[in-house]
């Protein structure tokens, strides 16, 4: 029988469009003591930057209404330690192509970690995150204009084969020019949005909740910002875009690729509800039938007809 | 670790915003004193992680303070209401550290886990001391539970309302042990590592955001690495933690 939930990546045939997203789903292993994490799309594993890094200052969490606040700073590894002991992990709990996620301070940081990742047979996608909101001198700086934008895209090409899937940010007055800038550096995919630049303030000391002050802000909450943002995208570029901002059902999976998602990445819900990845695949084909879907694939965009 | 559903069999205050919440259930994933779970509140979107201060045969204890809207929320569910929690979380204590006769030292909230703790070390033989430091007398909670345990209680209050006036560390310099054990705020850690005479761990606090390892929240860097607080910790050895982090 013909598996209705399929959907092509740049290429590379996904189960279904369910992606758990970076940073919400360490490298795998923790959601595999919960299920069997082969039933998912993919997954985008931990940003990894050349270096191994710490990242911020605790407390690197606030709640928010229907959402949180993190300023985690990209800790990790370091690419090296990715590569001998977090893949080899990884191999054991999930089978299928998994999507590295990558982030880095200057052009030679991304092309050095691509190109190493590049080697991994375990990837599928290389994501560069030119959107993080959390590390100063990188991380977003890289995507709040079209050119750095562009730059890192080229800088990456050129050291894969690898699908290159650019992850971006929010946090810009625009974010179409920004999309067609990668797209003619020849990016191969969009991702979007990353985090919103946020902040809380405890009544209590008055004084912000955050130890580096501001973070990214996630969730249910951000939902809509994300699906217009998409939408907006889409519009304008040819190569598929992936959507997430809080989504959290089967039925934002499926707004999500009305506006015009090929797949979607669920982020913050993974951490307060570790089994929802597994539960939103469950659902989606009920909630396909009650809508009239036979396929998902043939949604993508649907919202821009007539 | 297991998400799963408890119910609320009671939820009472037993000293000032202080609760006892009993919660039946499959306890199955709580192995370790010093575990926690991360319960799901009703308006809430981050999980509550509290520390399982008693575990036997299907019905889980926990206390906690009332410092937030979130635990404020939690004072107030009523017995049978569901709660969706993810069980079995963190490190917990080693048990086979203890040596035979082991200090366990608890500050306010943090005195919880050091119950279950305590019950355990005494089913293996060994002669247990407490100290247990509360700010006044109406903060005070569980002195009786751990005396009927068998463990030789201290009780220090800050204000010398009840039992010593001093704090915990005020009372540790005259007790002999072989091993330490503690649970509460940094501070207090802090002052015990000027006075305590052999190795023990400390278990850690910090604001969560997943409790099982996934977001990167609660890191901290200790001796040998960078560790989470849900998943390496919550309960750190002495000889592991790096005091200056500048």
């Amino acid at each position: 029988m013909e598996n209705r939930l399929k959907t092509t990546l740049c290429g590379i045939e996904l189960d279904n469009p369910v992606i758990p997203a970076s940073g919400t789903f360490g490298y795998g292993y923790e959601f595999a003591e919960l299920y069997d994490i082969n039933i998912l799309g993919s997954f985008s594993f931990k940003g990894t930057t050349k270096d191994p890094r710490f990242g911020n200052p605790t407390p690197r969490i606030a709640e928010c209404s229907m959402g949180m606040i993190n300023s985690v700073g990209l800790q990790n590894p370091g690419v090296e330690r990715v590569i001998s002991e977090e893949m080899p992990r990884l191999r054991e709990v999930f089978s299928k192509k998994v999507m590295a996620n990558v982030s880095g301070f200057s052009l030679e940081d991304y092309a050095y970690t691509c190109q190493r990742l590049d080697g991994c047979p375990e990837v599928g996608w290389l994501e560069v995150n030119i959107s993080c909101p959390n590390v100063h001198g990188g991380g977003m700086s890289f995507g709040v204009s079209p050119e750095a934008a562009a730059s890192v895209t080229r800088a990456v090409r050129a050291v894969t084969k690898k699908p290159v899937i650019v992850k971006l940010s929010p946090n810009v007055t625009d974010i179409v020019p920004i999309a067609r800038a990668c797209e003619d550096a020849g990016a191969d995919g969009l991702s979007l949005i990353n985090t919103l630049l946020g902040m809380r303030i405890d009544l209590r000391t008055k004084r912000p909740v955050i130890a580096n002050k501001m973070g990214g802000f996630s969730g249910p909450a951000i939902f809509p910002v994300a699906l217009r943002m998409v939408y907006q995208v889409y519009e304008a570029v040819k190569i598929p875009v992936v959507g997430m901002g809080g989504v959290s059902s089967a039925r934002d999976v499926i707004e999500m690729m009305l506006a015009g998602a090929t797949a979607v990445e669920i982020g913050t819900q993974n951490l307060v509800e570790p089994c929802c990845a597994k539960r939103i695949i469950e659902e989606l084909p009920s909630v396909m039938d009650s809508l009239g879907i036979s396929r998902l694939e043939d949604i993508i965009g649907g919202a821009h007809n007539g | 670790m297991k998400q799963l559903i408890y119910t609320v069999e009671e939820n009472i205050p037993i000293a000032r915003e202080v609760y006892k919440m009993t919660l039946l259930g499959d306890t199955s994933p709580i192995t370790r004193p010093g575990q926690f779970v991360n319960l799901r509140l009703d308006g809430f979107y981050l999980r509550r992680p509290i520390s399982v201060c008693d575990c036997e045969d299907g019905r889980l204890t926990i206390i906690y303070k009332v410092v937030g809207q979130g635990t404020k929320s939690l004072s107030l569910i009523a017995p049978g209401t569901a709660v969706d929690t993810l069980s079995g979380l963190g490190n917990g204590y080693s048990l086979e550290k203890s040596g035979e006769s082991p200090l366990l030292v608890g500050g306010g909230v943090g005195v919880p886990p050091l119950y279950l703790l305590a019950k355990r070390l005494i089913e293996k033989g060994c002669r247990v001391s407490c100290v247990l430091g509360f700010n006044s007398a109406e903060d005070v909670f569980y002195e009786e539970e751990f005396s009927r345990l068998g463990a030789g209680v201290t009780v220090m209050t800050a204000d010398g309302s009840y039992g010593g006036h001093g704090f915990v560390t005020d009372a540790i310099p005259g007790l002999s042990y072989s091993f330490f054990y503690s649970c509460g705020p940094e501070a207090m850690f802090r002052a015990m590592h000027g006075v305590m005479r052999t190795s023990g761990q400390y278990s850690f606090e910090e604001r969560m955001g997943c409790g099982f390892g996934a977001c990167m929240g609660c890191s901290c860097k200790t001796v040998t690495g960078f560790k989470r607080i849900c998943r390496e910790g919550p309960v750190m050895d002495s000889s592991d933690i790096i005091w200056d982090r500048g």
